[in-house]
């Protein structure tokens, strides 16, 4: 058996098996948090919630995903077919390509690499590409103008999303996940992570993913009232299955983000207690429970007060930040807790 | 052939036959598409040749942020593509001209191009083992240590360039009406509003 594993088909069958397993972990992952996304909103509204289909209705979201599955399939005339079924597989397949460098626990990663960070932020930069090829091949002014706001929206946030990233860099002195974690690994537990140095970044960080993801209260691409559903209007069954599955996975990505960055990923925040994948799951839901609490609590934001965040506040302080952090870092200030090159690499 | 070598091949056709495709797709979104398609094909030629922050800054700039404007332009813009196409016909031979006479100096220049000796071994002394350090780092230490006037320098020729397409572009008209949000938070009632009892009869003066 272990000479197999170690011949070229063998390192095939493994890499494959492990992909496998992270996107087991994601789709499974994906039905649960629907369904938590739902309940949690029910609460917040003093409703129900899914009730009937399972048990507490656990399995609403299996239910539904069949639902999806087995409706016809309604192409409105004058769409340009070939881009119109690329676009929501773009937008399901990047959104799972990016876990491929996500490491669950130390070592436990399907492909290290040393810029690890920049390829999440460069898949997650291509997502655009699906709203935008599925509002224009359409062919319907609402979609159209949903997925252009939308482009519009995700580029201006990673603007600052990747300034913040900036700051973590300069923190660790390296771009891999693992080095990042390790740089927070501490004699404090939850202290000795990055939220505490970085504090003013988490929050910016955390709202410009809800901008990045276009989740309320930036959901303007969707905007029910104002243009039905965004780019998504045209679509139905299955497409508009992939549309919805990419973007909650989107969503849990960037939960994974935030733990892994500010939150010591698989750390755990108490020393002494061992480290472990359970931590930085545990921590994923706690951020998903407060990006379904923000979708349930805030209003809507107006367009061009999403574009004045974006440009005009978000972006001149991560700017800032970066130029402050680089100046800590550089003299060692406050104990050297921006400077962790020694144990980062 | 390894892996890596099927990857190549695999890369390269992808980028050289989406560049075709470029040119000769009837569509024009479908171009920008399809240039998308050979940048990020061509992200993948560099991460085969070990340069994969090149790479990922490839993804990043080219196609998540330039493309995207393309594609924005193109989508919005009505253009009649019959008669651009006439137009193109009848300059044709004009292009075809130009471009022969352009490959012909370059195949002049490169013709004759000789290289001395010591200059690889020069170029190889100034950059970082590649062995020793990984790409990232390599690329980190020439822009921000040794070559850091010169990077510095054409960032500044880039601010002036945005400096300047801003101040070209930027038209302040008059009596336009502008949200101050600042002032829109700090409004009270009692500054904007004003309560006025009103006598029966007599009506507001």
């Amino acid at each position: 058996m272990t000479e197999f594993l170690a011949t070229g088909f063998g390192t095939f069958v493994i890499i494959v098996v492990q992909s496998l397993m992270v996107i087991a972990f994601v789709m499974i992952a994906l039905l649960f948090l629907v369904y938590a996304d739902r309940k949690v909103w029910a609460a917040v509204q003093m409703r129900r919630g899914p009730n009937v289909v399972g048990p507490f209705g656990l399995l609403q979201s299996v239910a539904d995903a069949l639902k999806y599955v087995v409706k016809e399939v309604v192409v409105p005339a004058g769409v340009d077919r070939p881009v119109y079924f690329l676009a929501p597989l773009v937008s399901f397949v990047l959104a799972i390509v990016a876990w491929s460098v996500i490491p669950f626990n130390e070592r436990w990663v399907l492909s290290d690499i040393n810029v690890a960070i920049l390829f999440v932020f460069a898949v997650s930069s291509l997502e655009v590409y699906g709203v935008i090829m599925g509002g224009w091949a359409s062919n319907s002014k609402y979609a159209f103008l949903g997925s252009l706001r939308s482009a519009a929206q995700m580029i201006s946030y990673e603007v600052s999303l990747g300034l913040i990233i900036i700051g973590v860099i300069i923190s660790t002195g390296s771009l891999n996940f693992g080095q990042i974690v390790a740089a927070q690994d501490g004699a404090w537990g939850i202290f000795s992570w990055y939220w505490l140095p970085h504090l003013p970044m988490v929050v910016l960080f955390f709202i410009s993913t809800l901008a990045e993801t276009n989740r309320p209260p930036f959901d303007l691409p969707e905007a029910e009232s104002e243009l039905v559903a965004g780019f998504m209007v045209e679509y139905s069954s299955t497409p508009y299955l992939l549309y919805m599955a990419g973007e909650y996975i989107a969503i849990f990505l960037m939960c994974a983000l935030i733990s892994l960055l500010f939150f010591g990923g698989w750390l755990s925040p108490i020393p002494g207690l061992p480290d472990g994948a359970f931590w930085l799951v545990a921590k994923m839901a706690v951020f998903f429970f407060l990006f379904a609490m923000v979708k349930a609590i805030t209003p809507r934001y107006r367009y061009d007060q999403l574009m004045r965040l974006g440009w005009k506040v978000f972006l001149p302080m991560s700017l800032g930040w970066v130029v402050l952090v680089a100046f800590f870092a550089k003299f060692e200030l406050f104990g050297g807790a921006y400077a962790r090159w020694a144990i980062g690499g | 052939m390894g892996v890596a070598d099927y990857a190549f091949y695999a890369f390269a056709i992808v980028v050289v036959a989406s560049g075709f495709l470029v040119v000769v797709s009837r569509n024009p979104v479908h171009s920008v598409l399809w240039l998308i398609l050979a940048f990020i094909s061509s992200a993948g030629l560099f991460i085969l040749l070990g340069a994969e922050f090149l790479a990922m800054i490839m993804l990043i700039v080219y196609v998540g942020a330039v493309a995207v404007l393309f594609l924005f332009v193109v989508m919005m813009l009505d253009v009649d593509f019959a008669r651009l196409r006439a137009e193109m016909a009848r300059y044709v031979p004009l292009a075809a001209l130009i471009g022969v006479v352009i490959l012909m100096q370059l195949a002049l220049a490169f013709g004759a191009w000789v290289t001395a000796d010591e200059a690889m071994a020069l170029r190889q002394a100034e950059t970082p083992d590649p062995a020793e350090v990984h790409n990232t780092k390599a690329l980190g230490l020439l822009l921000y240590d040794r070559y850091i006037y010169a990077f510095q320098a054409s960032g500044l020729i880039l601010l002036v360039a945005m400096i300047g397409a801003i101040v070209l572009t930027l038209r302040q008209r008059e009596g336009v009406k502008r949200q101050d949000v600042l002032a829109q938070m700090y409004r009270d009632p009692a500054k904007a509003m004003e309560l006025k009892d009103v006598k029966p009869g007599q009506g507001l003066r």
